[in-house]
């Protein structure tokens, strides 16, 4: 447990480091995240410790929302003010998001595999 | 109040240790309440935790930053756990590679479709610079939709309360969409939960199944990935 909590601060300050050091537009823990993805991938395999550890932290991904989102109370003026483009924008949009890439993806995957089939 | 509850009072809504626990046990409880109603997406915890919190620092009249003072410990971890999601991408890698042209057409056509359609939406209806910059990358995880907006120019706080809601609508409204369209391939349906709604959307589709819920965090990884490149890189072509 403290030890892959240390291996993934490492990652994430490793990707840190390389996001400033190069002045990357990708943030710092998503370059960790592919870091640590090669990194499994080289070692072929998931050390147990380390699967407790992610599923523990990854359980309650939507705990560590909850922060940033009470930020909303710092906004409300703002919201109140644009609160119908907002609305509009946020629902339509993903509902738009949705149903796109579903049709997307399952129009490629029967492209796909008829081509495989053949 | 006797004078001697007000100097605890005084002393405690000053220390981190306040902020913190607060956030434990509203959130506990609103996913006590989320588990007791069958995990309807209508009661999701992290909506109803933000509501009760926002309207306890309203009464006691608390500041956002001292509040997040103490909070900031749980905000830290979206950086680890975010790197922690490379664990359950990896043993999907295979049924990945397999899938790799229909999972790179969807995502290159819903990561367009989501900030397309959310700034063009909010233009139209004559939202602010600010506000068009934030919501761009609504459909991105938090920590990262909140690194992009740094980047190009919003407001990071307000993209996380976006982010939010577009993760709330997606959880409520994806089971409907899926449905009217006929969608019955668990992949595809994770998926585009994955790519609209981030890491609540893979919370949601772990619900339906294994299958889903893989294909949730491999269309939010893939998602945050992208975005985070093409965001910068578009606005640079055009210009500001």
């Amino acid at each position: 447990m403290l030890w892959s909590l240390t291996v993934l601060l490492v990652f994430q300050l490793v990707g840190e480091a390389i996001s400033l050091g190069f002045s990357l537009p990708v943030p710092g823990p998503v370059i960790g995240f592919a870091l640590l993805l090669v990194a499994l991938v080289i070692r072929r395999g998931v050390p147990e410790d380390m699967r407790t550890t992610a599923t523990g932290l990854l359980q309650h991904f939507s705990l560590l929302f909850v922060p940033a989102g009470v930020g909303v109370m710092v906004h409300l003026a703002r919201l109140r003010d644009e609160w119908l483009p907002i609305t509009v924008a946020v629902v339509l949009g993903t509902i738009l998001t949705i149903g796109c890439t579903a049709l997307a993806m399952k129009w490629l995957i029967r492209m796909f595999s008829a081509k495989g089939d053949a | 109040m006797s004078p001697k509850l007000t100097d605890i009072w005084v002393y405690l809504s000053t220390t981190p240790l306040l902020g913190l626990t607060i956030t434990l046990l509203v959130y506990q409880g609103a996913f006590w309440i989320y588990k007791r109603a069958n995990f309807n997406p209508l009661l999701n915890p992290v909506p109803i935790s933000v509501a009760v919190l926002v309207i306890l620092l309203t009464v006691t009249d608390t500041p956002y930053q001292t509040y997040f003072d103490g909070a900031q410990f749980v905000h830290f971890l979206l950086g680890p756990a975010t790197v922690a999601l490379a664990v359950p991408l990896y043993p999907q890698l295979g049924k990945l590679r397999r899938y790799v042209i229909p999972v790179v057409g969807a995502l290159l056509v819903g990561g367009l479709v989501a900030a397309g359609s959310a700034v063009g939406i909010a233009w139209l209806l004559g939202a602010s610079d600010t506000t068009l910059l934030s919501i761009a990358p609504k459909s991105v995880t938090a920590p990262i939709a909140m690194g992009i907006s740094e980047k190009i120019g919003g407001l990071p706080s307000l993209t996380a309360v976006l982010v939010m809601v577009t993760g709330v609508t997606g959880v409520i409204c994806a089971k409907y969409v899926l449905n009217f369209l006929k969608i019955d391939d668990h992949a595809v349906r994770g998926f585009s939960i994955g790519v609209a709604a981030h890491g609540m959307g893979i919370a949601r589709a772990f619900q339906v199944s294994e299958e889903a819920g893989a294909f949730a965090g491999v269309a939010m990884a893939l998602t945050a990935l992208v975005s985070s490149i093409l965001f910068p890189l578009l606005l640079w072509m055009f210009g500001q």
